[in-house]
């Protein structure tokens, strides 16, 4: 099958451009597998991956115009000529390889880890099944970042709105019954920016891997804040 | 140019569950931490890790540190070393109440308390009845502890080298570790991390073979680093094939199908395994449950066109049970194997999965090297998870014994370099030469010119390592083995790149963890061909019976001439009586 995969040295390129590479696919066989294909008639290519089982994130990549995981998006799916590019929005590194730092900066931002005040018990915090069920879709994550840079707002404003991505995140604590930070949390998300440049537009719903719903969260957050707030 | 340097107190390398845990005791205290990372740290393989840690809680049936312990020293065929097999043990409940404090989403019983899956290997009351010892977030448990960590980390403002790959260590003359030479992936250039102590938390080698369960990145980076400091490793022939990969591929699927219920059957249907392990039958360990599924195919009794696998039943479990439990299997199964395990059984054969051997270290982490008639610790260097051997795995790793042994002595490393830093305040003088040998190891890859490719050399490499030291070995096939692998490690000096370039160049950082796979998969089959018995995962035909007279030792493989040594298996627990060889029946 023919392929159109972008590439950009910085050291010899002005700017990316496509380059074509004819891969063999047999049965069952991954995106990644093909890029692998390619890095092999061509070694100075270079894209992310580890895992190739959808769980480390590394390889996300923009493919037929849609942010796509490589490792398991089988090519079968996929219509010819299949065009590879590196996540939009982003700055590129090299080739399929994009400087993720501001997504990562937008994560860190929602402070992602339970916060206590009450002394630890000696030995777990008790969580119902039920309450622990409200964690199911929010925890799987695996910071691909395919939905953030799928998202108009993020591209338009990174440093200030935190994107799908960190929005589901803030979303996984605030839902954590073990958490005690509600209202610090929910005061951070206020402004016109951080969290309420979403604009439900679902890009993030749609490329998501793992199957998670980042809208979802969002809204969740919106009334809470709201309920909170009457 | 002149080197870039930087310094801090402790360095770790590895951003796995062995390292972050690591570092999160070191950030909680004033020391200056660096973690360095050949990838982002939550790309790391902790993440794939799924049916969950070990740790008698007795939340769901009655258990006990000591009956984990029996059930370990057992499982590593009584190669395991009893003062750290009853560290790890007593220190796993601790552990994961402090995970569960850290924010580690498990799934949860009735009452509130953490949920706790049947695994292989497992017993009540030293050999009794199944027990239920391993705790879970559903069958997503690296995931959920490796994110976990990394949050903590990031409150705690751990100083993170994300995409730096680790070159060499650093030593003087009197053989201390002063840190490591690293390179930065995006810019392609070296950066000095001189520091007081070093821990080595590199994960497994899982890629030496051809098929296996592990990451692209687990390339045995840091077991070669270790080798060529001129540091032993220890036990490597002892390299675990996990019973359940899917058939062709090698993604794993848990043994906690199992423990949920789940069972192998042949071609005929027949649920083989109780003529294997006729009380645990499908919980048995996961060597005895290997080499059942290739005695399976060896005798004809394969599924498949090439009759080359069998097949793992989960459909009679129902969609509640699969769904709720095992959700990321059930996405695997479909998209690799194109099954759904709610309605088909999965096509499952062994994968190369986990090397119990590595860095030999204490309970401490602290690395330990032969001298006269003892050990002694090597000065800076630590070690701890996949990369490390203590030994608490021996000849055979229990399911949910690796996350619980890279969390437990990950934090033991940790706690032991704030002791250590309180000692050593100033950082030993820097020794050139060193840094000009780790330096050598970057530039010569700088090399132009025709020559083989590291491509054709590691996937020849690794199809030599797949049929010559595999689950059963032989003199003939081993010895065969070893030589071509040395003559494909003398053609390393030939391997040349094509690509120069500075910018994010990953053909060079493949050719860097060739050498670093050449080293350790040498390591494991040089071991193997060495030890004439069989013992847990080392099964030999040729050799059919445990020799404990002559082999209850533990090997030590140097780079420097391929030499062996042996040392003697630490029987004596810390507080309980020693638990005595006996015959391993499940």
């Amino acid at each position: 099958m023919k392929f159109l995969v972008s590439r950009y040295n910085p050291d010899s390129d002005a700017a990316p451009y496509m380059q074509e590479f004819e891969v063999e696919v047999p049965r069952g066989m991954m995106l990644r597998d093909a890029l692998l294909d390619i890095k092999r008639q061509d070694e100075s290519f270079s894209f992310r991956h580890s895992c190739g089982e959808g769980v480390c994130g590394s390889d996300g990549v923009n493919v037929n115009g849609t942010n796509k995981l490589a490792c398991i998006t089988p090519v079968s799916e996929l219509k010819e000529p299949i065009e590879v590019r590196p996540f939009p929005g982003r700055p590129i590194i090299r080739d399929l390889v994009v400087d993720m730092t501001q997504f990562y900066q937008q994560y860190k931002a929602v402070k992602p880890w339970v916060v206590r005040n009450d002394p630890m018990p000696e030995q777990e915090i008790l969580q119902s099944p039920q309450e622990r069920d409200k964690l199911d879709g929010l925890y799987e994550c695996i910071l691909c970042g395919c939905c953030s840079t799928s998202c108009p707002s993020f591209w338009w404003n990174p440093e200030k709105f935190h994107g799908p991505q960190a929005l589901l995140t803030a979303w996984r604590f605030l839902a954590d019954t073990r958490d005690q930070a509600t209202d610090e949390r929910l005061d951070a998300l206020e402004g016109p920016y951080k969290l309420f440049r979403c604009h439900t537009i679902m890009n993030c719903v749609e490329v998501c891997p793992k199957g998670l719903n980042p809208t979802k969260a969002i809204g969740h957050i919106k009334a809470l804040m709201l309920k909170n707030s009457v | 140019m002149a080197l870039k340097k930087r310094r801090f107190d402790a360095l770790i390398i590895g951003a796995g569950g062995a390292g972050l845990n690591a570092a999160i005791q070191l950030a909680n205290t004033d020391a200056r931490v660096a973690v360095v990372s050949k990838v982002f740290p939550t790309r790391s393989h902790t993440v794939a890790a799924q049916g969950g840690v070990n740790a008698a809680l007795a939340n769901v049936l009655p258990d006990n540190w000591h009956w984990h312990m029996f059930d370990t020293v057992k499982g590593s065929d009584y190669l395991g070393d009893q003062d750290a097999i009853e560290f790890m043990c007593r220190e796993a409940i601790p552990t994961v109440y402090e995970l569960e404090h850290n924010g580690v989403p498990f799934s949860r019983l009735d009452d509130g308390k953490i949920y706790q899956r049947a695994f292989g290997g497992q017993s009540q009351n030293f050999g009794g009845a199944q027990a239920a010892r391993t705790c879970a977030a559903a069958d997503r448990t690296g995931h959920a502890i490796l994110h976990a960590l990394y949050q903590q980390n990031v409150r705690a403002r751990t100083h993170f080298f994300d995409e730096y790959f680790a070159i060499d260590l650093i030593r003087d003359d009197e053989g201390a570790i002063l840190g490591a030479l690293i390179m930065e992936i995006e810019t392609g250039e070296p950066l000095l991390i001189e520091a007081k102590a070093t821990v080595l938390a590199t994960g497994g080698c899982g890629q030496v073979y051809r098929t296996t369960s592990n990451a692209h990145i687990n390339t045995g980076d840091g077991t070669a680093m270790a080798l060529r400091a001129g540091i032993p490793l220890m036990d490597m022939e002892f390299f675990q094939f996990h019973p359940t990969g899917i058939a062709g591929k090698g993604m794993l699927i848990t043994e906690g199908v199992r423990g949920e219920g789940g069972y192998l059957v042949n071609k005929d249907g027949e649920r083989f395994m109780e003529r294997y392990a006729p009380n645990a039958k499908d919980l048995a360990s996961r060597d005895v449950v290997s080499r059942a599924i290739v005695t399976e195919v060896k005798e004809g009794r394969g599924v498949g066109p090439n009759a080359d696998h069998v097949l793992l039943k989960v459909d009679h479990l129902g969609e509640e049970i699969v769904s709720k439990r095992l959700p990321g299997i059930r996405e695997s199964g479909r998209i690799f194997a194109g099954v759904d395990a709610v309605h088909e059984p999965l096509p499952v054969f062994p994968t190369a999965h986990y090397v119990m051997g590595g860095i030999p270290t204490d309970p401490y982490g602290r690395v330990i090297v032969p001298q006269g008639n003892g050990e002694e610790v090597v000065p800076g260097l630590y070690a701890a998870g996949e990369c490390a051997c203590v030994s608490v795995h021996g000849a055979n790793r229990l399911g949910g014994n690796s996350l619980l042994d890279i969390l437990v002595f990950g934090r033991a490393a940790g706690l032991d370099v704030i002791e250590n830093l309180k000692e050593n305040r100033n950082h030993r003088p820097l020794n050139e030469s060193s840094v000009e040998t780790a330096m050598a190891r970057l530039t010569r890859w700088d090399q132009k010119g025709e020559g083989i490719s590291v491509r054709a050399l590691r996937d020849e490499f690794r199809k030599t390592m797949e049929d010559h030291a595999g689950v059963f070995r032989t003199e003939e096939i081993m010895a065969e083995g070893v030589e071509k692998l040395k003559a494909l490690r003398d053609k390393l000096p030939d391997v040349r790149l094509s690509d120069h370039s500075k910018v994010f160049n990953t053909a060079r950082v493949e050719a860097l963890e060739l050498e670093n796979l050449v080293d350790t998969g040498i390591a494991i089959a040089y071991s193997a061909l060495k030890r004439q018995e069989s013992r847990g995962a080392h099964s030999r035909p040729d050799f059919p019976a445990r020799d404990d007279a002559n082999w209850m030792k533990h090997s030590l493989y140097f780079k420097q001439d391929d030499r062996m040594d042996y040392k003697p298996v630490r029987t004596k627990p810390l507080t309980v009586e020693t638990f005595p060889p006996k015959e391993r029946v499940y």
